[in-house]
């Protein structure tokens, strides 16, 4: 399988290297399916901050008391974070059902400790910089069989310490959940700072989305897109 | 490489998305009986309305408690949203000071009451200092002192078929309450505001107090509450007018 990916003109695909996709079906559904309701949770999120784009730290704010920073965005009342909540709250429910089927099957199926636990040996320092020297140089990667691990540093991240943070951050704000779970919003210091801490890790969730993206883009956009929409990546008719 | 679609996978997806749509079918039947659905559960949105508001009711507690704080925690400002009503109704009650202001209450209850502003504060009161959101993202903590909408409720006696509460103030704002909000400890008809009279731009005389949903809930310038088992024929059907605008009936998040 490794020299098919390696020199993809030269080998004769079998059914082995066929039946062994990329990204198995699991990964790729509930990826596009989180990719639609991530869209609407950005969105959303922006449509509700145009209401009120101004954030403080700890437990009260608002117009009058002094704020932690302000947005330039126009003030925008009674329209965008009507729909901007509906919006958030549906694209939420999608986006945590799917991933949660992510989550338990990626356990189940050792998912996260095949593809996403890094070596111990890739954990040196001199190792990182090397992956993070190739990764600044935009060095197009050569086909491998897995992820290496500033990729798996990253997703494990966002699996395991933005999401389930962005996740409790919303219920800090939830006065119903919080009336019963109110470590949800204590354990921040107060709902206001809930509310910009869930503000800041949106950011880097679309900050990764962004280098995400340009990542794709660099290691080959249309074979990339194929691996993640049929489970195989393009196979290349000419050398690149 | 072809890969048509085996029969078997034909079958076991046919049976699977059968079993798949009668169990939706049976879970929304169940959701219903329950009162897991909200009024406002149609149109786009309706997905996620109906999974938050069933979810919470099914996993949370009725009657858990919202935080409640320090006097010390008090916030110096607390902003104002909207506008006193502009009805003539409205503006000869403030101009006598509410002396001659009253709420009925009535719809299914045994003995429907109209009471006055004077007869509610002599019913036991409760004062909490709670923490209110508005659905814009401002919040603030304040001190509300009223008689819970339970004692009123449990004096005029609502009937075992009710399940809702519906508030109508003197402006459009209408609303409604499920029963385990309207009998919720913290769910007051509030007339005091960090110790003093409500103010007239916080909803004066009385306005509803839910310390467990987002501000727009706590309906001000109350004047009548009805009690009912069905919302549809009320506004366009949606429990509140919030829906017609965009916002959501149930304001728990």
């Amino acid at each position: 399988m490794a020299d098919f990916a390696y020199a993809p003109r030269l080998a004769i695909p079998t059914s082995d290297v066929l039946d062994s996709p990329r990204h198995s079906a699991l990964v790729r559904i509930t990826h596009w399916i989180f990719t639609l309701s991530f869209f609407g949770l950005v969105v959303s999120g922006f449509a509700i901050i145009l209401a009120h784009p101004h954030f403080y730290w700890g437990e009260t704010g608002g117009i009058g008391s002094p704020s932690l920073f302000d947005l330039p965005l126009p003030t925008m009342l009674g329209g965008p974070s009507g729909w901007g909540r509906s919006l958030h709250f549906q694209s939420a429910w999608i986006a945590v059902l799917a991933g949660s089927l992510y989550f338990v099957s990626g356990i189940l199926t050792q998912h996260f400790r095949t593809h996403l636990l890094p070596a111990m040996a890739d954990l040196s320092w001199r190792s990182l910089r090397d992956s993070m020297v190739e990764h600044l140089r935009f060095k197009r990667p050569v086909e491998e069989e897995s992820y290496n691990v500033l990729q798996r540093l990253s997703y494990l991240t966002v699996i395991f310490l933005i999401f389930p943070l962005i996740i409790i951050t919303g219920f800090a704000m939830s006065p119903a959940i919080t009336s019963v779970i109110p470590q949800f919003v204590t354990v921040f210091g107060g709902h206001q700072t809930a509310r910009t801490i869930h503000f800041f890790l949106g950011d880097i969730l679309v900050l990764f989305f962004l280098v995400h993206i340009a990542m794709v883009i660099v290691a080959g956009f249309s074979s990339r897109m194929q691996a993640m929409i049929t489970g195989h990546p393009a196979i290349r008719k000419e050398p690149s | 490489m072809s890969n048509p679609v085996s029969r078997r996978k034909l079958i076991t997806g046919s049976l699977a998305a059968g079993a798949g749509a009668a169990g939706l079918t049976y879970a929304a039947r169940l959701a219903s009986r329950y009162g897991l659905i909200p009024p406002d559960s149609g149109g786009i949105w309706g997905v996620g309305e109906t999974l938050t508001y069933a979810t919470q009711r099914v996993l949370m507690s009725y009657h858990s408690l919202a935080r409640e704080f320090n006097r010390s925690d008090i916030s110096k400002v607390i902003p104002v949203s909207g506008d006193p009503p502009k009805t003539e109704r409205f503006e000869r009650l403030l101009a006598g000071r509410f002396a001659d202001w009253r709420l009925t209450v009535d719809g299914m209850v045994a003995r429907p009451t109209t009471f006055s502003l004077d007869e509610l504060k002599r019913l036991p009161s409760r004062s909490q200092i709670t923490h209110q959101a508005c659905e814009e993202g401002w919040s603030f903590i304040a001190e509300w002192t009223g008689v819970p909408l339970s004692t009123v409720l449990n004096s005029v006696g609502i009937s075992p078929q009710a399940k809702f509460v519906v508030v109508f103030p003197f402006d459009e704002s209408w609303d409604s309450l499920d029963l385990p909000d309207a009998f919720h400890p913290q769910t007051l008809l509030a007339y005091g505001l960090n110790g003093q009279d409500l103010p007239t731009p916080h909803g004066a005389p009385i306005r509803l107090r839910v310390a467990r949903q987002l501000g727009y809930k706590s309906v001000k310038y109350l004047s009548h509450i009805k009690v009912t088992d069905t919302l549809k024929n009320i506004g366009k059907g949606l429990g509140s007018a919030s829906p017609e605008f965009g916002y959501s009936w149930f304001a728990g998040i």
